[in-house]
């Protein structure tokens, strides 16, 4: 049997993380009254007018510079044409002729063989990235036969991100978009929570046999988190390897995850090829942006976007983080990467190194293996940590000053999860944890227990 | 040079237009002979322009919260409403099938 080739790639939906909508002046929220959150642009109400948001463009530029992209100085928006009851006015303003970035590259790491001492660094390249209009949400109800319109997301700002399909399965996919979540988070471009709709990803799956053209691609959406993610595009790409292998076609479809089932089924209201009808959206004149070079000299500053500006403030990103992380403090790479996977470690362990004398490379096991297992089995954030970084370096300067023996410091420390408020000595003290200095003391104790073996 | 019955079926499923009978495609296809004119004009070398505000300032506002609010105002234009919800059909209905519409197209 010839072997298959998978083709993935993504398209990725980030919700601008802004105080009001992209091309209006409603606030954007998650969770509120039904259709509180909503202007008269954004439900469509005839003589209104898109006026577009300068923090959404910044999050954009800083995106696109972040994923290594060009920044398009001259960008245009257009209108994308289908209908549906959440899009109030029958079309969504985007960003099909010229995006405002395009060709950039995202570097991820994978673990090869679930080790994470063996790492290693992949690139997915970013085709480009565009500024859109969210719609509303629409709620089904079956039994009554009818769908309950809710606009309060509609005309929220978004950054579609267009991955070439340089990805080859589910695992792959899912370290990207992680990676991609991590950056933009760190930006503050978007908070990125999948759980809340603020990351939407799309996966569009085809197979091949090498040396052949490409396969016929389905696209997969409803996919609720990585995890999901990983799963939705293995179980895509298997298959549409058994229906070819048992001589069937595929057809270029879009089908939803069913996350309780762990398969792929076709969506409805998805019938055929949809042709959107693109025409520039004749409301809004061409978005510039400048450099230092090109900046005008007359212009009111708050009308001028400078990306060489936002270049110089952009800060730290993952991979330099771990890097950072990884030299300062000799932990190994693989470490860096639990560290920041986790929201909230990376700072608790720096704090930590700051107040003890223990070296940062002992420091980090008593994080990764104690502290990390004890709040993943009780499923806390590190926010939520009952052991304070104070209380945790307080320990370890028992141990290092070799006032606790390493098993003592580890019952200590199940005691401090408690959180019943005691310190470290305390506990130390109230358990009789102390180690031994005094030489006398051993010898006596050492020779009543040679003396009591004579005895038998 | 006529428009086919195809792609007037097309345009009636995409746009939801209805040509209605043969006069109101007749306005079409004038419509479409006017805009023609257009070729006529030598652009080789020139850009398009796709606006006409292409040299105008995009104007680019401050990210405050100025509007909102008045879902009792927006809820007045609904014909229907749940509890604060706007209500429409099920997903969309799609145009029935040429072979199964009443329409004037089907003779052509």
């Amino acid at each position: 049997l010839a072997p298959w080739i998978p083709v993935v790639g993504l398209e990725i939906h980030a919700q601008i993380s802004s105080k009001s909508k992209l091309f209006s002046g409603s606030q954007v929220q998650f969770a509120a009254p039904p259709n509180s959150l909503v202007s008269f642009f954004d439900a469509s109400l005839p003589g209104t007018l898109p006026v577009l948001n300068r923090r959404c463009v910044e999050a954009a530029v800083m995106t696109g510079l972040a994923l290594n992209c060009s920044i398009n100085k001259k960008s245009l928006f257009d209108r994308k044409h289908y209908f549906y009851a959440d899009l109030p006015a029958g079309y969504q303003i985007t960003q099909q002729r010229v995006p405002i970035a395009v060709n950039g590259s995202l570097s991820y790491s994978l673990c090869i063989d679930n080790k994470m001492s063996h790492m290693v660094t992949k690139t997915v390249r970013i085709k480009q990235i565009q500024l859109e209009q969210d719609s509303g949400k629409s709620l089904h109800d079956d039994s009554r036969c009818q769908t309950l319109v809710d606009l309060n997301r509609a005309g929220v700002g978004l950054m579609e991100v267009v991955m070439e399909p340089d990805m080859c399965c589910g695992e792959e996919a899912a370290a990207a978009v992680r990676e991609l979540q991590l950056i933009l988070q760190t930006l503050g471009s978007s908070q990125a929570v999948m759980a809340e709709g603020q990351l939407r990803v799309d996966a569009n799956v085809s197979v091949h046999h090498p040396g052949e053209p490409y396969g016929v691609r389905t696209e997969v959406k409803n996919i609720n988190s990585i995890r999901f993610l990983a799963k939705a595009i293995d179980y895509e790409i298997q298959r549409q390897i058994e229906e070819l292998e048992n001589g069937g076609t595929i057809l270029n479809e879009t089908r939803a995850f069913d996350s309780k089932l762990g398969c792929t089924v076709p969506m409805r209201d998805k019938e055929g090829k949809q042709d959107y009808r693109f025409m520039p959206e004749p409301n809004l004149p061409p978005l510039i942006l400048y450099d230092a070079k090109s900046l005008p000299a007359n212009m009111n500053h708050q009308q001028v976007i400078n990306i060489d500006w936002i270049h110089e403030r952009l800060p730290d990103l993952p991979s330099v983080k771990r890097e950072k992380l990884v030299e300062q403090y000799g932990i190994l790479p693989e470490h860096s990467f639990t560290l920041l996977n986790e929201d909230g470690l990376a700072d608790f362990f720096e704090s930590v190194v700051k107040q003890t004398q223990m070296k940062p490379k002992k420091v980090i096991g008593w994080i990764l293996n104690d502290l990390l297992s004890y709040l993943k089995q009780h499923s806390l954030t590190v926010k939520e940590s009952p052991v304070s970084s104070f209380l945790l370096a307080d320990l370890l300067n028992l141990l290092e000053k070799k006032e606790i023996s390493s098993t003592a410091a580890k019952q200590v420390l199940a005691e401090l999860w408690k959180g019943e408020g005691k310190t470290p000595l305390e506990i130390v003290k109230e358990q009789k944890l102390e180690l031994l200095q005094d030489q006398k003391e051993l010898e006596q104790i050492c020779q009543a227990v040679i003396d009591g073996q004579e005895n038998e | 040079q006529q428009v086919s019955v195809e792609v007037l079926e097309h345009l009636e499923h995409l746009a939801l237009v209805d040509f209605r009978d043969a006069e109101g495609v007749r306005r079409l296809q004038k419509a479409i002979q006017f805009a023609d004119q257009l070729h006529e004009v030598n652009t080789e070398g020139v850009e398009p322009m796709d606006s006409v505000l292409e040299d105008r300032c995009l104007y680019l506002r401050e990210d405050d919260v100025t509007e909102g609010n008045c879902t009792k105002e927006l809820l007045e234009n609904a014909r229907e409403k749940v509890e604060e919800y706007f209500v429409a059909p099920p997903g969309n209905i799609p145009l029935p099938k040429l072979e199964e519409r009443e329409t004037f197209l089907q003779g052509s």
